[in-house]
């Protein structure tokens, strides 16, 4: 035998231990400690100057004990970071097929934009002559939101999607306050995210379920049921986080209109429909958009985002400051509630709104363009519907009939296997995917919603299509335990999520008291 | 379109595997009313050379902070963030990675976290804080009604040192959310009488430290009285830079300490993203909003870590969360995490005098301009000053004079006439003799 | 006798004199996976049957926990904050959550009995 083939035969089986390194690292996966685990004393990784001498100005309340940061050279944290960094996987890596994530390409446009130093080098509240620049390129963006929602308004300072939601309601609670009809209950499907019924408990509603029917659709006759002179909105999301497009939506707006309430729409899944449907023709009355969902600022780890809320005329007048008005001498950003403002419920954010999310939405918005967005809704929807029908007949498709920009399948394809939602998806990652959005929605057992987006070639989806079959083969051999005890090659086996919780470890401690705390 | 991968070809036989004639049978769904045929009035798709030039063009009407003598903070200060942290935050695995809900394949930004909340807990003096919020000013908001929920009380007493945004979004989150607040009215360089407003019905009392004027002061005492009468003390802090030089909230007794963490590792982009930074002791902290990242072992016993304590998040508890945040700050959480431990204790100390210095020293020069006093007995890298007129139209006629002074305190205070000459300047390590020395002259010469 | 009732929402409660001991069901422990931590209510506190006294949390799911009965807390169990397991290893006896002084020992008797929640339980599958 030559050297190839001894290696080879060394390799470890599936399921088997793997050969053991002496250092703990494999190749190019390198266990790293934690800073704090790496103390130089004395060491830094930047060069500053010592300050001349001065006279203390601190009121004598200068910090007298040390912080307790670790010292570490330049090299020594570039190596740290880059090293953490090759342990996660991302976008750039691979299909990450979260659904209602909309886990686009992040072009690198956008960051090149964002860093110029006449958007990321200037202060909030410089003087607005000096700024005019930037708050025209929020006006544009607000333009091509209101554009493509064909909304006539829209709130631009909230920092996510839940902050987004957090802004729709209130401005309807103020509408209807500003009526002298308060109301007291906000509806929402089964299948919403978690964010709509936290979002309605936070502005002081009481929330009530609405039911799905069979078809994965608003229960139109169970909404109009619920619908009373007590309903402040509904928050639906559309297409909805089944995946499927609320054929009913203009009943179910004019329903919700004539109890004398409002319409509040979830944006995450505008990707499905942006170019080619406007929400304001749905009978939509507030939308929040995702920025990083949508228009393709980067998920970051978990954020930042940015979440924008377009409104219809009668909710304009409540959104939170600043807004942005066109004057004889330029832009202007009003930051108190008089004048047109005056009914403005005030702010939700300090400052102004996520302006780098901005620049980097407004660069995508105009690579694509109006005919480019349009195309962006098309391949996504072909994309999930192309995935529905090559992998119907070996997983448990949800809803028959065709889905909007993700697809939804359940855990029926598993039954009596011993095999979970979550083992499946963990033998996903040993194939080198990310999973898919797993137990959501709540409406059908063990979901998994899948949502590739446009950004994903169709030979990228046919070899995702490719793991999934092989590993349905799998579980139909019967293949349990291998399942179980997936994932196997990644930096991290499965982790004990329990213990996480019961004794609950959320920071670094030095060596006895870290002992002590986990006791 | 360069970040469309099918082709035409591919869409055909997408087409044809699915049964569907066109791309428009898949849109069936959508009523006929609301079908659009046509585009959008919207520009078409440019390349990245048309849209790198109009953007160039619209940036290029912003005075850059760093072309001109800079002293405007208010909540937001320039500092320089070294270029390594760019360059480490632009890795695609962090860039393009989400929520670590899959903790096996996401142990890098689980582990960036662990060492961000840790950073954070040091900094403030506290015991435990999470993986960051959206900004200083919501996550002040998120304190007030943890507070609530800890005490079971409604009532939150902000002092008026408290930086008016965050005063602004607390209004409106109690308003909708039921809850009271008793709102005190700015007095800089004067006291005020916290104490003697909590009752039984008070959650909490929120203070802020370096204060919105620059105030330095101890709130040992505060706190005390705060926990004699079952309420909680939360501490503000906007700067967060000032803790490498001053005693921190947690050693003053704070309970709840709500900050804005750009100052290290992020740039000014003119108000966003930011980085809300949130700190607690650890008998509250299932009442803590946010993600948090725990330490556990994997199926080996290699240690890792999980995003944990899920169960007061909105995926979970829905409209019984402790909030309703998702989405929060991920990107900007590791820009702190890689700038401050590239300071490490070092590096943190002396940054912190260095902009300490930068302010005495703008303090002095301005204070012997004739007519301006300063406000502060006490400061860190930012003071106020009183000029002998109304202080914005100062401000507008030293930007056209090249010097961009700090902020008139009527921007935030429209119709306080009495604080209408109160000028804030900051002065950060990025401030050079030069600046103050052009500052100082502009000033006098405006002022004549 | 000790009379053990059951409820819909999988909790049982044992009647001793005038107090009665709560707890959720073995069944319902094993649905919600390995207990992290148990949200207690106050000593002293009254409860209304049907309405929720306290909440049990696995990593990833929170379920509350219906008072079967009207009344008083008069105790809760103290050692499932050291040790949420008590509640999946001992879910009818050492895993007990509260002790109620019963307001209406009637209400008692409109609640399954063993052999009544047995075939309820066996209905779910």
């Amino acid at each position: 035998m030559n050297d190839w083939s001894q290696a080879l035969s060394h390799h470890p089986a599936a399921g088997g231990e793997a050969v053991a390194t002496i250092t703990g690292n494999r190749g190019l996966q390198i266990e790293e400690p934690l800073i704090f685990e790496q103390d130089s004393p004395g060491k830094c990784g930047v060069d500053l100057p010592e300050p001349p001498a001065f006279r203390s100005r601190l009121g004598g309340l200068e910090r007298k004990g040390p912080v307790g940061l670790p010292g570490l050279s330049e090299p020594q944290i570039v190596r740290h970071y880059t090293r953490l960094s090759q342990k996660n996987y991302a976008i750039d890596s691979g299909l990450y097929p979260l659904g209602s994530c909309t886990m686009k390409h992040n072009p690198r446009l956008n960051e090149k934009m964002a860093r110029l130093p006449g958007f990321a080098d200037v202060h909030p509240l410089q003087p607005q002559s000096t700024v005019q620049g930037a708050i025209e390129l929020i006006d544009t963006l607000a333009h091509w939101l209101k554009t493509l929602t064909g909304m006539p308004a829209v709130a631009l300072s909230p920092a996510a999607g839940a902050h987004g939601e957090l802004c729709g309601v209130m401005t309807i609670r103020a509408a209807l306050t500003a009526r002298g009809d308060p109301r007291s209950r906000i509806l929402v499907p089964e299948s919403a995210h978690g964010t709509n019924p936290a979002t309605a408990s936070a502005c002081g509603y009481s929330v009530g379920s609405i039911p799905a029917n069979k078809s994965g659709r608003v229960d139109l006759a169970a909404l109009k049921a619920k619908l009373g002179p007590d309903v402040a909105a509904l928050m639906l999301t559309n297409p909805n986080t089944c995946g499927l497009f609320e054929n009913e939506i203009l009943d179910i707006a004019e329903a919700v209109h004539q109890a004398g309430a409002f319409f509040y729409c979830d944006g995450a899944n505008f990707n499905a429909i942006v170019g080619r449907v406007r929400p304001a023709d749905l009978g939509i009355d507030a939308l929040h958009i995702n920025l990083h969902k949508t228009f393709s600022t980067p998920h970051g780890g978990g954020g930042p985002g940015s979440g924008p809320v377009v409104l219809a005329a009668e909710l304009a007048p409540y959104a939170p400051l600043p807004w942005i008005v066109h004057g004889t001498d330029g832009f202007k950003l009003v930051e108190h509630a008089a004048g047109q403002a005056d009914d403005a419920i005030g702010r939700l954010k300090g400052f102004h709104g996520q302006m780098g999310m901005f620049v980097r939405a407004l660069t995508y918005m105009m690579s694509h363009g109006s005919d480019g967005l349009r195309q962006v809704a098309e391949d996504a929807v072909l994309n999930a519907n192309y995935l529905r029908v090559r992998l119907a007949d070996v997983l448990s498709l949800s809803f028959p009939g065709i889905c909007m920009h993700e697809v939804l399948f359940d855990d029926r394809f598993l039954k009596d296997t011993g095999i979970s939602t979550l083992d499946f998806a963990k033998a996903l990652i040993d194939e080198g995917f990310h999973p898919m959005t797993m137990y959501f929605p709540l409406v059908v057992h063990g979901a998994l919603l899948i949502e590739p987006t446009e950004t994903e070639s169709k030979a990228s989806l046919d070899q995702f299509v490719a793991a999934v079959r092989g590993l349905v083969e799998r579980v139909r051999a019967g293949d349990a335990v291998a399942f179980q005890a997936a994932p196997q090659f990644t930096p991290r086996r499965r982790l004990d999520e329990t213990n996480a919780a019961r004794k609950p470890i959320l920071r670094w401690r030095p060596e006895p008291e870290q002992r002590q705390a986990a006791e | 379109m360069r970040y469309l991968p099918l082709t035409d070809a591919d869409r055909r036989d997408m087409l044809a595997a699915i049964g569907a004639a066109s791309i428009d049978e898949l849109f069936a769904d959508v009523p006929k009313a609301a079908r659009r045929d046509g585009l959008v009035d919207l520009p078409k798709a440019m390349g990245e050379l048309e849209v790198e030039r109009r953007l160039s063009a619209m940036a290029a009407k912003n005075v850059a902070a760093g072309s001109v003598p800079f002293f405007v903070g208010g909540g937001a200060y320039r500092h320089h963030v070294p270029a390594a942290v760019d360059h480490l935050i632009q890795r695609g695995e962090f860039l393009t990675s989400y929520t670590p809900y899959q903790p096996e394949v996401s142990q890098g930004t689980l582990q960036y976290l662990f060492e961000f909340q840790t950073q954070v807990a040091l900094l403030t003096g506290m015991e435990v804080a999470n993986a960051s919020l959206y900004d200083g000013a919501t996550a002040c908001a998120e304190a007030v009604a943890m507070a609530n929920r800890v005490t079971r009380r409604n009532k939150a007493v902000l002092s008026g040192g408290l930086h008016p945004h965050y005063r602004s979004v607390c209004e409106t989150y109690a308003r909708f959310a039921g809850n009271q607040l008793d709102a005190q009215d700015p007095a800089p360089g004067g006291g005020e009488d916290l104490a003697g407003r909590i009752d039984s019905d008070t959650a909490c009392v929120v203070v802020q430290n370096p204060d919105f004027y620059g105030e330095i002061r101890d709130f040992t005492a505060l706190a005390r009285i705060c926990h004699d009468k079952g309420a909680l003390l939360v501490v503000v802090v906007t700067e967060v830079l000032s803790l490498g030089a001053i005693t921190p909230p947690g050693e003053m007794g704070a309970d709840i300490v709500a900050a804005e963490g750009q100052s290290i590792g992020n740039a000014l982009n003119f108000g966003g993203p930011y980085v809300g930074l949130f700190a607690t002791r650890d008998k509250f902290v299932r009442q803590m909003p946010g993600r948090l990242a725990g330490q556990t072992v994997d199926a080996e016993g290699r240690r890792g870590w999980v995003l944990t304590l899920s169960t007061r998040e909105q995926h979970i508890r829905r409209e019984k969360a402790t909030s309703n945040i998702c989405t929060n700050s991920g990107l900007c959480a590791l820009a702190f995490t890689i700038h401050l431990s590239l300071l490490a204790e070092e590096g943190l100390t002396r940054l912190a005098r260095l902009n300490h210095a930068a302010a005495v020293a703008a303090a002095d020069r301005l204070a012997a301009v004739p007519g301006v006093k300063l406000v502060n007995r006490s400061f860190f890298n930012e003071f106020a000053v009183r000029l002998p007129r109304p202080a914005a139209p100062v401000v507008e006629k030293l930007a056209e004079r090249g010097v961009l002074a700090g902020i008139p305190v009527s921007r935030f205070y429209p119709e306080r006439t009495d604080l209408a000459d109160l000028l804030l300047v900051a002065a950060t390590e990025t401030v050079t003799e030069d600046d103050i020395e052009r500052f100082a002259a502009a000033l006098t010469e405006v002022l004549r | 006798m000790a009379t053990l009732r059951f409820t819909k929402d999988h909790e049982w409660v044992r009647q001793e004199g005038d107090t009665a001991t709560v707890g959720i069901t073995d069944y319902a422990q094993e649905q919600m996976g390995d207990v992290v931590y148990v949200e207690l209510p106050e000593v002293g506190r009254r409860v209304e049957q049907g309405k929720e006294a306290a909440v049990v949390e696995s990593a990833k799911a929170a379920s509350e926990v219906y008072a079967p009965v009207s009344g008083e807390i008069v105790a809760v169990n103290d050692v499932l904050g050291g040790d949420p397991a008590q509640v999946n290893a001992d879910a009818m006896g050492g895993g007990w959550f509260m002790k109620i002084r019963l307001a209406d020992p009637k209400q008692l008797d409109g609640l399954m009995d063993q052999a009544a929640y047995d075939a309820f339980v066996a209905e779910q599958h």
